[in-house]
Formats: C-alpha cells, sequence, structure tokens
C-alpha cells in the first residue's frame, strides 16, 4: 500500500502537467468544432446546392476515417502541402476536423427535428433569417443539440489520449513516460483511468443538468 | 372603402414541379374588406394565400400590396427581393396557420412580442403593452404568461391571432385557422375574427367553414382548378350556383353540415 502511494506522489507532478495539455487539446477541439460545426450546419441546411454537396462530401469522408489515420494523414500529408504544424497542432487539428464533422451531424439533426411551420410563422412576422435563427431555431433547436454533443464532448476528452502517439505529452503520454522509469504500470494507468472518469463523469452529470433545464419545451 | 386595390393580384401562376396549381388568378381586395376564399382542397386556395406573403415563390402574374410587387423586384420570374427587403414587405401582412405555428420556447407574450422588438423594435414597455392588449381582445388576458403547450388549441390560435394582428399588418391572412380544432373550439376562434371584421381590418381568409365565410365576408371567391370560378356578395354567390356546376357540387356537400 505504502509502494502505491509512493508510486502516485512520484507520478502526481508529471500527470498534472499531462493532464494540463489534455484538458487543453480537449477544450480547443471542443470550441473550434463548435463554432465551424455550426456554421457548416446551418449552411448544409439552407445554403446553396453546391455548398451542401460540399460540406456532405466533407463530413462523409472525414466520418469515415478512422481518427487515428486522420492524426497521422494531417500529420505526415500537410507539411508536403507547404503547412508545416508541430505535432500538438498537428493532433488539434485532425481531432477538431473529426468532431466538426460530428457536430455538423447534431445540427442537422436537431435543426431538422423542428417543424417547417416554425421558420415560417418567424418569416411571416418579417424576422430576417439570422433573427428567425436566433430567436426561433436555435432556442428549440438546442435542447435536441445538447445531449449529444455534451457525449462528443466526453469522446473528445477521450480521443484526446490519440495526441499522445504523436509525442505530445498529454495525461497519455505523461502516464507512459513516468511507467518508462518506474516500470509499475498497474498503479498508473489505474490513476490515468480514474482521471480521465472525473472529467467525463462530471460532463456527463452537467448534460444531465442541461437536458433537464431544457426540458421545459415540450413538442 | 376606397375604389384603390390593397391587394391585386393579377394573372397569378404557380407550379409545383409539373403540376400547375394556380392557372391565372386574378383577386383584388380593398382596404377594410373580408374577403373569403372557399373551394376544394387541392384547388389552390392555400398556395394562393401562401404567395401572397411569399411563403411561395409565385412563377408569373404579380401579387401588389399597396402597389407594391410582393416577392420580386420588378416582375414575377425577374429579381427576388432581398432578405431585408421581403422581410419588410412581410411585416406588412399578418398571417395566422392552420397549425397554429406559435414559437414553443415563449409564452403567449412573448410569441406577440417576437415580431414588435426584433421588427417593429419597439421598446420593451411598449411591445408588453401592445402584447396585453391584443392578448386581451382575445379574451386571453388571464393566459400571457403561458407556453403553448398549457393552451387549448383554441386558445393557441387565439395567441396566433394577436401575434399577427399585433404587428399592425395592412392584410391579414388566414389559413384554415379552425380546421385543426376539435368543433367546440372553432366559434372561440370564428368570434374573435369576426371582431376584427367589423373593426375594419382587412382580411383575405381561406376556410371551409361555409356558413361562417356566409355571414362574415364581404366576398367570397370560389377557387377551383387554380382559378377563380365564382365570386360575389354571399348572396350573389349563392345566387351564381345554379349556373355553375362546380360550385354547386362543392356547396352540396356542405348542405348536410350547414348550421
Amino acid at each position: 500500500m505504502g509502494e502505491l502511494i509512493d508510486a502516485v506522489v512520484y507520478a502526481m507532478p508529471f500527470l498534472m502537467g499531462g493532464l494540463g495539455t489534455t484538458l487543453l487539446v480537449s477544450l480547443i477541439t471542443v470550441v473550434l468544432s463548435l463554432v465551424t460545426g455550426v456554421v457548416l450546419g446551418v449552411a448544409l441546411i439552407y445554403g446553396p446546392q453546391p455548398v451542401r454537396w460540399v460540406i456532405r462530401l466533407l463530413t462523409d469522408c472525414i466520418r469515415g476515417i478512422p481518427i487515428l489515420v486522420l492524426i497521422f494523414a494531417v500529420y505526415y500529408g500537410l507539411p508536403p502541402l507547404g503547412l508545416n504544424l508541430s505535432s500538438f497542432w498537428a493532433a488539434v487539428f485532425a481531432l477538431s476536423l473529426f468532431k466538426t464533422a460530428q457536430v455538423i451531424e447534431y445540427v442537422r439533426g436537431a435543426v431538422s427535428s423542428i417543424p417547417r411551420g416554425q421558420m415560417e410563422a418567424a418569416k411571416s412576422i418579417g424576422l430576417i433569417f439570422p433573427q428567425r435563427l436566433r430567436y426561433v431555431i436555435f432556442p428549440q433547436a438546442t435542447r435536441r443539440f445538447l445531449p449529444p454533443w455534451v457525449n462528443g464532448v466526453t469522446d473528445a476528452v477521450k480521443g484526446s489520449a490519440l495526441v499522445s502517439l504523436l509525442g505530445v505529452v498529454d495525461l497519455m503520454q505523461a502516464i507512459n513516460q513516468v511507467i518508462g522509469r518506474t516500470y509499475e504500470p498497474m498503479p498508473l494507468y489505474l490513476l490515468g483511468a480514474v482521471m480521465y472518469f472525473v472529467i467525463n463523469y462530471s460532463l456527463s452529470s452537467l448534460s444531465r443538468v442541461l437536458e433537464r433545464r431544457y426540458a421545459y419545451i415540450k413538442e | 372603402m376606397s375604389a384603390i386595390p390593397l391587394l391585386k393580384i393579377s394573372r397569378l401562376t404557380k407550379s409545383f414541379g409539373t403540376n400547375q396549381v394556380l392557372k391565372s388568378v386574378d383577386l383584388e381586395v380593398t382596404a377594410g374588406e373580408v374577403v373569403t376564399v372557399i373551394g376544394p382542397s387541392g384547388g389552390g386556395k392555400t398556395t394562393l394565400l401562401r404567395c401572397v406573403n411569399f411563403l411561395e415563390a409565385y412563377d408569373g402574374g404579380s401579387i401588389k400590396i399597396d402597389g407594391r410587387e410582393v416577392g420580386y423586384t420588378d416582375n414575377a420570374g425577374g429579381k427576388k427581393r432581398g432578405e431585408v427587403d421581403l422581410a419588410a414587405m412581410r411585416a406588412e401582412t399578418g398571417m395566422v396557420f392552420q397549425s397554429f405555428n406559435l414559437f414553443p420556447h415563449l409564452n403567449a407574450e412573448q410569441n406577440v412580442m417576437l415580431g414588435l422588438r426584433q421588427v417593429r423594435k419597439k421598446p420593451h414597455k411598449e411591445a408588453l403593452e401592445i402584447a396585453r392588449h391584443w392578448l386581451d381582445r382575445v379574451g386571453l388576458s388571464h393566459k400571457t404568461g403561458s407556453l403553448p403547450s398549457e393552451l387549448s388549441g383554441g386558445q393557441q390560435q387565439r395567441v396566433g391571432i394577436a401575434r399577427a394582428v399585433a404587428m399592425d399588418p395592412k392584410i391579414l391572412l388566414l389559413d384554415e385557422i379552425t380546421s385543426a380544432l376539435d368543433p367546440e373550439l372553432v366559434n372561440e376562434v370564428l368570434d374573435v375574427v369576426r371582431q376584427l371584421a367589423s373593426d375594419g381590418m382587412t382580411m383575405l381568409i381561406v376556410t371551409h367553414e361555409i356558413a361562417f365565410a356566409r355571414d362574415a365576408s364581404h366576398r367570397i371567391v370560389f377557387v377551383a382548378d387554380g382559378s377563380v370560378s365564382a365570386q360575389g356578395k354571399p348572396d350573389e354567390l349563392m345566387a351564381e350556383v345554379a349556373n355553375n356546376e362546380r360550385l354547386r357540387s362543392f356547396l352540396s356537400r356542405f348542405s348536410a353540415t350547414a348550421h
């Protein structure tokens, strides 16, 4: 028992640094994908036909590729095209691409679930397109968007562990580095699992709170 | 009644794919007039109404409100009005829908206020006063804070009417507004429309309530097969029945239920 505590105490400073990177990668991924996903999702529904085709093609391609392949493709594929990203940004870019494709789907699902009459009623009182989205469509779509999206955020946190494969020192990589020194994998993997779990459990609790908060909107 | 029509529809055509729904409709509505459109299902009544506030883009002919073409900058099939321009035109025509289409996340008051705040740019206090005034007029002063889901169908539709008239439109379009209601709720909604009619609100009404059309409107227009087949004051139109086969067969279906 004493040895276990010693191992944890020794590892903690390294892990906290890695945890910071994990959270940073997740945060950037989530914010970037939310912004671009909502914009592209709206364009997929309301945009002109050619724009829809391009977005459809993009999301179908990205969603058909494993994240891991996407990460390596971005890391090794972009420099020949003249774009040199550090391993950190290559990983973030790849994760954000993947996440964006998901957000586009959530937005499409949430927005198209709203009856057509809502848009028509909003038009008939003279609201312009951005107002119709802001005051009529988004408030209703949010309720359907949130649960899958928060689930997607926990996926982003878990998926961020893949950045370790590019040598980025996130929580996963920090764990591996410490194990490389102590040769005691079990306590560290357990510790890592607990840390990931605490983050994601908090997120899914948050999602339940949000669901309740929006439950007042009935059909 | 002024001689210049507030709404002037001429040679209006509209197709969905190969199905020509409107085949040259001519119709005028003068200010203060209540005009009811009746006719068989699929005859183009609702499409006609939806063209007036450009929820449907018409293909040919013209719809002018106060002399301005509704959806296009010059003629139908030409350049469509821009988003802002079109929204401003739509704000001049109120619309009430068959399925109410209230905003479910907003209470009755907020439903009525949205257009007043965002389109008319009224300050909050004034918008609230107008909303409460109209909700009171439709008999819902006790329900201003209720969400649509907490209201009966008839109450929801009355909020729908308040939302449309609060914008002070030049003309009010009513699209089969009692069709989705239980029979015992129909009259509370029609009473509100009668009240508006007696206030001088200009209205274009699509309805299946023949009895209501007969006693509440200045003029009835019978639309069948995409064009106006007969029109006139209610008693004039009823007199037309003898020479209009389609009108006769349409009305005969209602004789059993007419009150």
